[in-house]
């Protein structure tokens, strides 16, 4: 099937037109491009940088291990070099090395031309960059953290932790905001970006693992930055949460760090066993076997991972029945991801297996994985983890699990997928080698540590006597960690110079049959036209679909608009909605980037000033941003996409990605605000009488503070009801009331813990309770700017009764707020009162 | 006319369904004895007590996902065709979608008993 018959010369007029809107601005505006690609690679390089970098700091933790008594590190200098490897490893390399990897690759494996808001994904990017830089730099100023990468207190809320405890907890608050930025940037894409046809029963199995991972992050990530907001209140201004002495507790941040820890290993693992998932079926040379038993193992996965983070607390004297629940469940888990492995060697079996370089870094790293998967079954007995509990066997385990569920299929991606950077391949025998090299290195390195573990090797300790039977095996493993290096060392020459001689080859070497294989290095438009698909390998199964996608005959094909376009599709089926105009090169995420990167590095040096003025800076970019970049009011109102299809193209409400943005950032918010409620009814549990004997906040000035907040819900409601009926000026008298309603709450909020005098630093009852009301008056404050842009926005005529996607979204927001507040002065005003 | 299985629902979420009874019975459990084991008398004093009602709410879970698995034993059609259910078509992402669900919850279920499990076994607060 093709289009109607279009001259040569327009079919060349119209690639022009296409490649001159997705350019990328040269010189140093090259930094501003906000496309899949770029920043996609941007982020692989930074991440792989980084990884490289805890790599060196990992080897030196070998070479002081060598021998005992050894002095080459000191023991000070020694934390720093573990904790930040750890922290490097789990926070800069693990986790963003998927999200590089996802938005290079989705775009064009989904068939779409862009994911849905490339901002957002540079902003990401620009974020990470920075907070990783400011976590990586602290070491070559003695100033790292130093109290391992879990940072418990007391030991990290202590004066020994010096800077790098606030280094850790800025920084990567500052990092946690990208992957929650990358989380919904995926999510809206996967859902609502596919290709037309590609129902969710074809979708590559890769963007199936992406979502569920996503979602995840929506739950992970929002408990940590609770604990860090709380870590850090602690550290600045002394509010107990911790400090046993006035009623905290230590354990409620191993609770919130360890909710979002262990879903993290699933995180990390999850997108790496995805890449697998393209990778097998290609070199088995069929389809994948058990497709649907791989989304059941991927759903499966993503949810009983929460309920497995205690074991990490196995030896801290909960009650046992609690202790025997969370074990349960990490017995449990092993059943999907065995599935999964079951899935892999049967698509093995049934096909004709191609050993390429590739297959034999997903081979080896599926081996691997399989024995850190055994020693968890291990650890995940209370009784067993009680011995080995802070030993080797732990770190040896760990390892196991890590590198073998995610470096190693992480570098088969890298052999992979390399054709699709730039046309070139990586070298073959280079390949090889290093895998050699570092599938050896790698057991030579880890294997002895769950002996020496077993003797009794505790983590973290930066020497030994030589009397305990370590010393050979520690000697081994570092003899090991140092052919892991070569191994590793040998893909950065072949990266960075061998490649550089090759010549270009085909882009799709390996025969593969998913989408993403037909996208071209040297283009950035994703794809040239978006084809309907019909099939799960749909390169293999419709005959001619690269070359009718390449000739544009397929839809959206043109740029007439000078707009960067790409198709919204629907959720199960993937049929055509609407064209969705994304953002194109701007600065506004940099400078977004930098003023919040400087709140958050100036409140590390409680530079107070400096860091008001950078997030009012922050405020203004984000303002600016949303005002230039989102609701535009288009030109017309459909698209001719071509095939006699025409799309709208402006959504408000649950149509546009804009809700779903809003929807989906309100959920990771709200999980950060549960956690901080669970924080309040931990100490409720722990204590006798958690208020210390202190009076609380109140009955009148919660209720007062609820009753405002319902108000301006109430107003925001009425005010996308009145707009949307024609009555625009009643709609902006709404949005007024609602601003005024919203901030009279705030004050309200502030005025119950203010006014009866609990003292924050007093006891912990105070200090919860005033959290709890900060968060709802700033979140009050938030949605009161909201109420002010929609009546600008509406004064300005950038919204109008039928282009409404603003006060749509931030009712939406308010429906949150309502949740918000109603729970909070609940908690804070009524809960004190039943006891 | 009466059915016992409601209307058939064509949403994402329906797949989810299984593993979401699985994760409050897991956090109604966890909750309901750390409550239980840290407040004395707040929630009785007999673990007996508390071992009979997280059996209740294990039945009751299980009832959940044994109703849902019914639900997508349905939209799999009662099993008539078998996988892959690749086909371009609106009834092959329907049964896709059925079999799915109906994984998720055998699995569901077998970690709802899995977390019940301990119940049978541990008689005290002991730590």
């Amino acid at each position: 099937m093709s289009s109607a018959a279009t001259p040569q010369s327009d079919k060349a007029a119209e690639e022009a037109q296409l490649r001159a809107v997705w350019e990328n601005p040269s010189g140093w505006r090259y930094w501003t491009s906000v496309n899949n690609t770029q920043v996609g690679l941007w982020y692989g390089s930074t991440a792989f940088a980084f990884m490289l970098f805890a790599g060196l700091l990992g080897l030196l933790v070998r070479a002081q291990l060598a021998v005992p008594e050894n002095d080459l590190l000191s023991a000070e200098f020694y934390n720093q070099v573990y904790s930040l490897h750890g922290t490097v490893m789990m926070f800069l390399f693990a986790v963003p090395i998927f999200e590089a990897v996802a938005i290079f690759l989705l775009p064009s494996m989904l068939g779409a031309r862009e994911l849905p808001f490339p901002k957002l994904g540079a902003f990401g990017f620009w974020s990470f960059l920075l907070g990783g830089v400011f976590v990586c730099g602290s070491i070559f100023f003695n100033a790292a953290p130093n109290t391992g990468w879990f940072m418990y207190p007391p030991l990290a809320t202590s004066e020994q932790a010096g800077i790098g405890a606030d280094i850790w907890l800025l920084g990567l608050s500052f990092i946690e905001v990208a992957s929650l930025a990358a989380a919904v940037e995926l999510i809206v894409g996967i859902m609502k970006c596919r290709a037309p046809g590609m129902r969710i029963n074809l979708m590559p199995l890769f963007a199936w693992y992406l979502l569920i991972v996503a979602g995840m992050i929506l739950f992970a990530f929002p408990p940590l930055i609770a604990g860090d907001l709380l870590f850090e209140m602690q550290r600045m201004f002394d509010w107990p949460f911790f400090d046993a002495k006035r009623g905290g507790d230590p354990l409620l941040w191993q609770h919130l760090f360890w909710i979002f820890g262990h879903p993290e290993v699933y995180i990390i693992f999850l997108p790496a066993i995805a890449l697998l998932a393209m990778i097998i079926p290609t070199f088995a040379g069929r389809p994948i076997v058990g497709y649907s038993w791989i989304v059941l193992a991927a759903v499966g996965t993503g949810f009983l991972s929460f309920g497995l983070w205690v074991h990490h607390m196995f030896a801290t004297g909960l009650p046992q029945i609690s202790l025997a629940f969370f074990s349960a469940a990490s017995e449990a888990v092993a059943i999907p991801t065995g599935v999964q492995i079951f899935v892999f060697i049967a698509t093995l079996l049934a096909g004709r297996v191609v050993f390429s370089t590739p297959m034999l870094f997903a081979m080896g790293g599926i081996a691997i994985f399989v024995m850190g998967g055994l020693t968890g079954v291990m650890v995940a007995l209370v009784p067993f983890d009680w011995q080995a509990h802070d030993t080797y066997f732990v770190v040896a385990h760990l390892h196991y699990v890590l590198i073998g569920g995610m470096l190693f299929p992480i570098f088969a991606g890298l052999y992979y997928y390399y054709p699709l950077i730039d046309g070139k391949h990586m070298s073959d025998r280079v390949g090889r080698f290093a895998f050699w090299m570092m599938f050896g290195g790698f057991n030579i390195t880890f294997f002895p540590m769950h002996l020496s573990g077993l003797r009794g090797m505790p983590r973290r300790v930066f020497t030994y006597p030589a009397d305990l039977g370590w010393d050979w095996l520690n000697l081994i493993s570092t003899m090991g960690a140092v052919i892991l290096g070569i191994g590793m060392f040998a893909v950065v020459v072949d990266v960075t110079l061998h490649r550089r001689r090759q010549p270009r080859g085909e882009v799709n070497p390996w025969n593969a049959g998913t989408l993403e294989w037909i996208s071209e290095p040297e283009e950035n438009w994703g794809v040239r036209s978006i084809p309907r698909i019909e099939s799960r390998y749909p390169l293999l199964d419709q005959k001619d679909l690269a070359s009718e996608v390449k000739r544009g005959e397929w839809y959206l094909a043109d740029a007439r608009e000078g707009r960067r376009e790409t198709l919204v599709t629907s959720v199960l089926d993937a049929e055509p909605e609407q064209v969705l105009r994304v953002g194109g090169t701007s600065y506004v995420t940099l400078v977004s980037a930098a003023t919040l990167g400087t709140v958050f590095v100036a409140l590390t040096f409680k530079w107070w000033f400096v860091s008001a003025v950078s997030g009012v800076a922050f405020l203004a970019a984000v303002i600016w941003w949303l005002w230039t970049g989102t609701g535009h009011i288009p030109e017309k109102q459909e698209k001719d996409v071509g095939r006699g299809l025409s799309l709208p193209l402006y959504a408000s409400g649950v149509r546009s990605v804009g809700w779903w943005a809003m929807f989906i950032t309100m959920v990771g918010d709200g999980t950060a605000f549960a956690s901080l409620v669970f924080g309040y009814f931990f100490f409720w549990t722990i204590h006798q009488d958690f208020t210390g004997g202190l009076a609380g906040p109140g009955v009148l000035w919660p209720m007062t503070a609820l009753a405002l907040f319902v108000a301006a819900w109430a107003a925001t409601v009425a005010a996308r009801e009145t707009n949307r009926r024609g009555s625009v000026a009643l709609a902006r008298m709404l949005c007024l009331a609602g601003a005024a309603l919203s901030i009279g709450g705030c004050l309200a909020a502030i005025a119950g813990p203010w006014i009866t005098g609990m003292d924050p630093t007093d006891h912990v009852y105070p200090a919860i309770v005033w959290i709890l009301v900060i968060w709802a008056a700033v979140h009050g404050a938030v949605g009161a700017i909201m109420h002010l842009y929609c009546f600008a926005r509406s004064l300005a005529g950038r919204m109008t009764p039928r282009h409404d996607m603003d006060i749509c979204n931030v009712a939406l927001y308010w429906h949150f707020m309502f949740v918000t507040a109603f729970i909070t002065f609940s908690v804070v005003g009524l809960f004190p009162e039943a006891l | 006319m009466w059915h016992l299985l409601p209307r058939q629902v064509e949403s994402l979420w329906t797949l989810f369904t299984a593993p979401v009874v699985w994760a409050l019975h897991f956090l109604v459990c966890y909750v309901g004895g750390a409550v239980f084991c840290e407040k004395p008398h707040l929630l009785g004093s007999d673990f007996g007590n508390l071992r009979i009602a997280i059996g209740l709410l294990t039945v009751m879970a299980l009832f959940m996902i044994v109703f849902a698995a019914a639900l997508a034993w349905r939209q799999w059609g009662f099993g008539t065709g078998d996988p892959p259910h690749d086909d371009p078509t609106r009834q092959d992402r329907l049964l896709f979608q059925g079999y799915a669900t109906l994984l998720l919850s055998g699995l569901s279920f077998i970690a709802v008993i899995f977390t019940a499990m301990p119940t049978l076994f541990i008689m005290e607060c002991s730590r």
